[in-house]
C-alpha cells in the first residue's frame, strides 16, 4: 500500500502550500490592513501542527539517544568486541551479542530464503494475472495476514508447527537430507527452523504487496509495448520485472527489517538458547527475543545496560533498513509517476 | 523469477515450434504463479482456521466475567485482562492520537517542503522499528524513573507505535478530499486553517476514524513492548501507576504453561484479538474502498 500513498501525496501539491497563498503575499496597497494579509489563526495553526510534525522528528532522535546513552556501561566496558565475542553469561556479567546477532541474521535470511520467490510469485500473479475482481479480495486477504498479531503466530507456532516440525518434517529432512550439517542432530522442534518458518510467513505479505504495488506503478505503456511486439504474459511480465527491480529489491530490504525485528513468534519458538550451531534444528537466540525474555528480570546495571545495547544495534540496524528501503522505493515510483 | 531454459537449436528454427514453446512457458509461470498464491494463502487459512476453532471451543461467558484462577484451578476468566487491555490502548490513544493527528495534518496541508518531506520519510522509518525497541525506550522514559512498572508505562510504549501509523492515514485521508472543497471555502473568504478544521477534516473524518480505530486495534495486538513497561498482574488494576494486565501478555504467559486449560484460554484471548483486528480492517477497507478506486 505504501507506493501508491507516496503517489498520492505527490499529486496533490496543489493544494498544499505554504499557507500564505491565501491571502496575496506581495500585496501592494497598503490600505490592505495586515489581519486580511496575515491570518493570525493561520499563522497559530500551522506553526501549532508544525510544532507536532517536528515531534514526530524528534522521537526518532530521541528514542536514539535515550537508548545511547542507557546504554553506556556496556559500551565503556567491551566497546566493539561486544559486537563480536560470543559469551552471553549474565551471571558472570560477561556479555558479547554474537550469537544474538548471528541467530538474528540466519532465521532472518532463512525467512528471506523461503519467502522471497513466493512473494513474487504472489506479486506477479495479483498485478499482472488476476481479472480485477479477484485481485482485490486477494490482495485484503494477503495484507490480512500482515494484520495478524505475532503473539498468536507464536501461539500456532508452539501448538501446530513446532509439533509438525518435530514428528514429521525434521526427521524426514534429517533421513533425507542428513548428509548437509544443516539438518543434523536431534529433533526438538524448537529452534532456528521453526523461527525461519515462522517469519517466513510472517514477511511474505510485506514483501507480495509492496512488490505488487512497484509493478502496478509501471506504466501500462511497457506491457503494451511488449505485447505489440508478440511477448507472451509471461514475456511481458518479465519486461515489467525487469523495470521494477529496485523495487522489489526495496521491498525485500522491508521484509527483512521485519524479520530483524519480528519478537514474540520468534521468541515462542526460537527455543532460546545463545548458541552458534550449523544445524537449523537446534535451539538459537535472536537480538530480539533476548531483550523480550531477559530485560523484565536483568538485576545488575551492567545486564540492563548489555540489553538496551542489544536494542540500540537492533534499533540502528532497523533504521538503516527501512531508510534504504523506502528510498529505493521512492526513487522507482518517482521515475515513472510523470508518465 | 525463474532464470530462463536454454533454448534447444531445432525450436529457434522452426517458428511454429517455438511458439508453442514459448506459449509452453507462458503457462507454466502462470501455474506457478497460482501456486505461490495458494502456498502463501494456506498459511493464514491454517492459522486463522485453527484459532477460531480453538477459540470458539474455549470461549465461554467466564472468560469475559470471570478473574484468572491461582494455579492449579481449571476455569475462571480474563476479565481483568480486557480491561487493561482497554486502558492500555486508551492510554496509548490519548497521547498518540493528538500528536500524530496534528502532526499528519500538518503534512497533508502544508507538508510539501522540505520538512515535510523529512517529517514522512521518519514516521515510515520510526514505523518500521521493532516494537521491542519502542518497549525499551518506554523502560528507559518512563519505569526507569518512576522505579516501577506501571499501565502509564504500556500506555507511552503503544502512544510511540501508534504515532507513524495515525500521522501517516489522516495525511493520507485528509489528501483524499478534492482540493474543490477548499477552494470553494477559500473563496468564500474563510481562513485557511477554518477551513481545513471545518470543511477538510469533517469531510475526511469517516476515513481517520476508521484508520485510528485500526490504529487501536492493531496496538491492542502488540505484547513486546508491554512486557516490560506494563508488565502483566494476574488481580484487578485500573490503577494506571501500577502493572497491569493485557490479553497478549496472558497469552504469552498461558501458551509456554504445562496447563491445557490455561493453553485453551490462549485460544481464546487470540481469537478475541483476531477477531476485533479483522473486523475493524474490513470497516477499513469498507470505507476506502471506494476512494482507493477513484485513482
Amino acid at each position: 500500500m505504501t507506493v501508491t500513498q507516496q503517489a498520492v501525496h505527490q499529486d496533490s501539491g496543489l493544494t498544499s502550500g505554504d499557507g500564505r497563498g491565501v491571502s496575496p503575499a506581495a500585496g501592494p496597497s497598503r490600505s490592505v490592513p495586515d489581519s486580511r494579509r496575515w491570518n493570525v489563526g493561520d499563522l497559530v495553526f500551522k506553526h501549532l501542527t508544525m510544532l507536532f510534525a517536528v515531534g514526530v522528528l524528534s522521537l526518532v532522535f530521541l528514542m536514539g539517544y535515550e537508548m545511547y546513552a542507557g546504554s553506556a556501561l556496556t559500551l565503556e566496558k567491551f566497546g566493539w568486541k561486544f559486537l563480536v565475542t560470543s559469551t552471553w553469561d549474565p551471571v558472570q556479567d560477561e556479555y558479547g551479542a554474537l550469537p544474538l546477532i548471528f541467530g538474528t541474521i540466519v532465521s532472518s535470511m532463512l525467512a528471506l530464503t523461503i519467502a522471497l520467490p513466493l512473494s513474487l510469485g504472489v506479486a506477479i500473479f495479483l498485478s499482472e494475472l488476476a481479472p480485477r475482481w479477484l485481485e482485490r479480495p486477494l490482495s485484503f486477504l494477503v495484507e490480512l495476514l500482515a494484520a495478524i498479531p505475532s503473539i498468536v503466530y507464536g501461539l500456532w507456532g508452539i501448538f501446530v508447527l513446532v509439533p509438525w516440525l518435530r514428528q514429521s518434517l525434521q526427521p524426514w529432512l534429517g533421513s533425507h537430507a542428513g548428509f548437509l550439517p544443516l539438518f543434523r542432530g536431534p529433533a526438538y522442534g524448537f529452534g532456528m527452523l521453526a523461527a525461519g518458518l515462522i517469519l517466513a510467513v510472517m514477511v511474505l505479505p510485506i514483501i507480495a504487496s509492496i512488490s505488487r504495488d512497484v509493478m502496478r506503478s509501471i506504466p501500462n505503456l511497457q506491457r503494451e509495448a511488449a505485447l505489440a511486439l508478440g511477448a507472451t504474459r509471461w514475456e511481458t511480465t518479465k519486461v515489467v520485472l525487469a523495470s521494477s527491480k529496485s523495487g522489489i529489491l526495496g521491498a525485500t530490504l522491508l521484509g527483512l527489517g521485519r524479520a530483524v525485528g519480528e519478537t514474540m513468534a520468534v521468541t515462542m519458538v526460537i527455543g532460546n538458547r545463545a548458541d552458534i550451531s550449523a544445524s537449523l534444528f537446534n535451539p538459537a537466540y535472536t537480538m530480539a527475543s533476548v531483550i523480550a525474555n531477559e530485560f523484565a528480570e536483568a538485576t545488575t546495571a551492567m545486564y540492563t545496560s548489555a540489553l538496551v545495547e542489544v536494542a540500540f544495534v537492533l534499533f540502528v540496524v532497523t533504521i538503516v533498513l527501512n531508510a534504504l528501503a523506502r528510498l529505493v522505493v521512492w526513487s522507482v515510483t518517482r521515475r515513472y509517476r510523470t508518465v | 523469477m525463474e532464470c530462463d531454459e536454454e533454448v534447444p537449436d531445432r525450436m529457434r528454427l522452426n517458428g511454429k515450434g517455438y511458439f508453442l514453446w514459448r506459449k509452453a512457458k507462458n503457462h507454466a509461470m502462470t501455474f506457478f504463479s497460482v501456486l505461490c498464491l495458494l502456498l502463501a494463502v494456506a498459511p493464514l487459512v491454517l492459522i486463522f482456521s485453527y484459532t477460531v476453532l480453538q477459540g470458539i471451543t474455549a470461549l465461554n461467558i467466564d472468560f469475559f466475567i470471570q478473574m484468572p484462577k491461582p494455579v492449579g484451578e481449571t476455569g475462571g476468566g480474563m476479565a481483568n485482562a480486557l480491561v487493561g487491555t482497554a486502558i492500555l490502548i486508551g492510554l496509548g490513544g490519548l497521547m498518540g492520537l493528538p500528536i500524530g493527528i496534528m502532526a499528519g495534518m500538518y503534512l497533508a496541508e502544508y507538508g510539501d517542503n522540505p520538512l515535510g518531506h523529512l517529517v514522512r520519510f521518519m514516521a515510515d522509518v520510526l514505523s518500521g522499528v521493532p516494537s521491542i525497541v519502542v518497549g525499551v525506550v518506554a523502560y528507559i522514559i518512563v519505569v526507569l524513573p518512576m522505579k516501577h512498572f506501571s499501565a502509564f508505562a504500556g500506555g507511552v510504549a503503544l502512544a510511540i507505535l501508534m504515532i507513524p501509523t495515525v500521522t501517516r492515514t489522516t495525511e493520507e485521508m485528509i489528501r483524499l478530499v478534492p482540493h474543490s472543497y477548499r477552494e470553494a471555502g477559500l473563496a468564500l473568504g474563510i481562513p485557511r486553517w477554518k477551513t481545513t478544521l471545518r470543511i477538510v477534516l469533517p469531510t475526511a473524518l469517516k476515513g481517520i476514524t476508521t484508520g485510528v480505530l485500526l490504529a487501536l486495534a492493531r496496538s491492542a495486538g502488540e505484547t513486546a513492548p508491554l512486557l516490560f513497561t506494563a508488565l502483566g498482574n494476574r488481580f484487578w488494576s485500573t490503577s494506571i501507576g501500577q502493572p497491569i494486565g493485557s490479553l497478549t501478555v496472558f497469552i504469552f504467559d498461558y501458551a509456554k504453561a504445562p496447563f491445557t486449560d490455561w493453553n485453551q484460554q490462549a485460544w481464546a484471548a487470540s481469537f478475541v484479538l483476531i477477531a476485533l483486528i479483522f473486523i475493524l480492517s474490513l470497516v477499513f477497507r469498507a470505507v476506502t474502498w471506494s476512494k482507493y478506486e477513484e485513482r
